[in-house]
């Protein structure tokens, strides 16, 4: 299925197209809000393991309802090293689009995209409310994409001598 | 459904016979506090399971959030690589507060570890290696947030508290398959 394009902004003066990303897989995470209450939280994870999206030259692109000056800071605090895109007017379109957007809260859904170099949908999941999804899901698709490649090996962390 | 890869080996951080019937491994990060409350609830649930458990920790330091937590996390493998990885680790979560290098000195050496050795090992990050493979394992297993519990390979979505915990822990496999669906 042909993912519906969109454009966002990414910061008060930038905005980002799924399009853009045409040729490359694209991640699109979904996700309620900014500064939710628990540290360890989703975004932070996903930033942590970056290197694990770049392996198969993927774009994370995460999306809520929060404004572009609200993810600004809340990037900054976190150090994140990919967009978060503001799906902020009108309220939370994309996510409707992406059928991710509960309107009960007014917020997105925890759901997660895989969009192929065609842009196409490969794979998406939604996560239970109160669930952090995790990476797994996401690379076992991207890897999925790359059919005849080997599987990314890893060189196994060598045996520590205790004495 | 998110399960625990690799699985465990005896190359792991293990409290507790690895032929344990129950598995517990944390994907940790020594500066977040709600590990440091974990790791009071696993000492509790240690004390009430005794060998029936196999307790195993790694490393999942979001060093966005959490700049002090990936060096942490090389002196608990530094003090490993001397036989004392969970006297650290012990110390680490002792106080969360005190994870700046000097800290970290001063558990080493009351620790008795070769501060030479440990110094090196921290200036030359020689276990950050090791390290980034536990995070590698945490990405590829579904960790999505910390701590991140797997109870018997399984990623155990349920509250961190001790109640629920034990309650997970103890619960007949056969129950366990059909709460995973």
């Amino acid at each position: 299925m042909e993912a519906p394009d969109f454009t966002l902004k990414a910061t008060p003066d930038q905005t980002v197209s799924l399009s853009d990303f045409r040729g490359r897989p694209v991640v699109l995470a979904f996700y309620p809000a900014d500064w939710s209450p628990v540290c360890g939280d989703q975004m932070s994870v996903y930033n942590q393991i970056l290197d694990e999206f770049r392996t198969h030259d993927a774009q994370l692109l995460a999306i809520s309802t929060d404004g572009v000056w609200c993810h600004l800071a809340f990037a900054r605090d976190r150090r994140l090293g990919f967009p978060l895109l503001a799906d902020f007017e009108p309220k939370g379109a994309v996510g409707r689009t992406y059928g991710a957007y509960d309107d009960r809260e007014g917020v997105c859904e925890r759901a997660l995209f895989v969009i192929d170099g065609d842009g196409r949908i490969a794979w998406s999941y939604l996560s239970p409310s109160g669930v952090n999804p995790g990476a797994d899901g996401i690379l076992a698709a991207l890897e999925r994409l790359r059919p005849g490649e080997p599987p990314q090996t890893r060189p196994r962390q060598q045996h520590e001598t205790h004495p | 459904m998110s399960t625990l890869k690799p699985t465990l080996d005896p190359d792991d951080h293990l409290r507790g016979p690895l032929s344990a019937p129950i598995q517990l491994v944390e994907f940790g990060d020594y500066e977040c506090p709600y590990c440091g409350q974990a790791h009071r609830t696993i000492a509790a649930l240690r004390a009430a399971l005794g060998d029936r458990l196999c307790f195993a920790f790694r490393h999942f330091p979001l060093v966005g959030a959490h700049p002090h937590a990936e060096l942490a996390a090389q002196a608990a493998e530094a003090a490993g690589a001397q036989g004392k990885f969970w006297d650290m680790h012990d110390l680490l979560y002792g106080d969360q507060r005190a994870l700046s290098l000097p800290h970290l000195e001063r558990h080493a050496r009351a620790l008795g570890l070769d501060m030479e050795r440990f110094a090196d090992d921290l200036r030359s990050h020689r276990h950050l290696g090791k390290i980034r493979a536990h995070v590698h394992s945490g990405a590829i297993s579904g960790v999505g947030g910390t701590p991140t519990f797997f109870i018997n390979g399984r990623r155990h979505d349920g509250a961190h508290d001790f109640d629920s915990l034990l309650a997970a822990l103890t619960m007949d496999p056969t129950e366990r398959l059909q709460a995973h669906g």
